[in-house]
């Protein structure tokens, strides 16, 4: 898929906002420094993936894991983000739990109806579908 | 649990406010990634949500700007050259300088060339290091 220059952009409105609430009540911030600020974040998720990607190909992995992001951001001098993002990442797993079953429950419902080996075959399809989240759940185990 | 999210998030309680497919995007368009673990990709954007904070207000701290009440590009390219953290973001916020002065720049650079030579008339000796 090839990118359009603006895919690779962060919405302005939301990079506005993020410095907004950072900064002192009644701070401007001019167009050109929101813009910088916005080039300066697609740098960072660039030069980030790269060295999150470095960390993974020497645990001889294909698939970026989240340590390799923490790594990252050490390798980056970031260190203070760390900590901040292991809690972020916890609450987030936990949300991403919390979805899991409630879509479990939900189709479990939808299947009361059919017999008890249709409700197999539907499992089945949920399975491929949360495809993405077991394969976090695998990583977990390997870091 | 809900006030530790709300207390991290800062922006409508919600965990990340920057889109999780534009952070896709931008990751996948390195040649060298093959595939992205879910938790590594709200990581990489709640990265960069912490990293448009430090850097707008160590800007704003630091920036040398005339304007108290403002942060400019000035603050941001200030940053990128004098703090070695921001320092791989000096390409992309290069110094600016007002175009009359540029062209005076070009003009007293040439002119020292010119005095130069006379100077050199009775020389032999060449300056190579004008910088």
């Amino acid at each position: 898929m090839a990118e359009r220059p603006e895919d690779l952009n962060l919405p302005n409105a939301v990079i506005t906002r993020i410095i907004k609430e950072a900064l002192p009540d009644g701070v401007n911030i001019s167009k050109e420094a929101r813009s910088a600020i916005s080039r300066a974040a697609s740098v960072f998720v660039l030069y980030a993936t790269s060295c999150a990607n470095n960390f993974a190909m020497k645990g001889k992995r294909k698939t970026l894991n989240a340590g390799d992001v923490l790594s990252a951001m050490e390798e980056m001098e970031f260190q203070r983000f760390v900590a901040p993002l292991k809690e972020s990442l916890e609450v987030y797993r936990r949300e991403q739990k919390g979805k899991k079953e409630a879509r479990k429950d939900k189709d479990k419902k939808a299947d009361s109806e059919e017999q008890d080996k249709s409700r197999e075959e539907d499992n089945d399809d949920d399975d491929e579908r949360m495809e993405e989240e077991e394969q976090n759940e695998e990583e977990e185990v390997d870091n | 649990a809900e006030m530790a999210a709300a207390r991290l998030s800062g922006t409508e309680n919600r965990l990340v406010s920057l889109p999780l497919s534009r952070i896709r995007v931008i990751m996948k368009s390195s040649p060298e990634v093959s595939s992205i673990n879910q938790d590594a990709l709200f990581l990489t954007a709640k990265a960069t949500e912490l990293f448009v904070q430090y850097l707008a207000t160590y800007s704003y701290k630091h920036g040398r700007g005339k304007e108290k009440n403002a942060l400019t590009y000035t603050d941001l390219s200030h940053t990128a050259e004098e703090c070695e953290t921001f320092q791989f973001l000096a390409d992309i916020l290069p110094k600016k300088i007002l175009a009359s002065k540029y062209l005076k720049m070009l003009e007293k650079e040439k002119r020292d060339g010119e005095v130069r030579e006379d100077d050199d008339e009775g020389e032999k000796e060449e300056d190579e290091d004008k910088a």
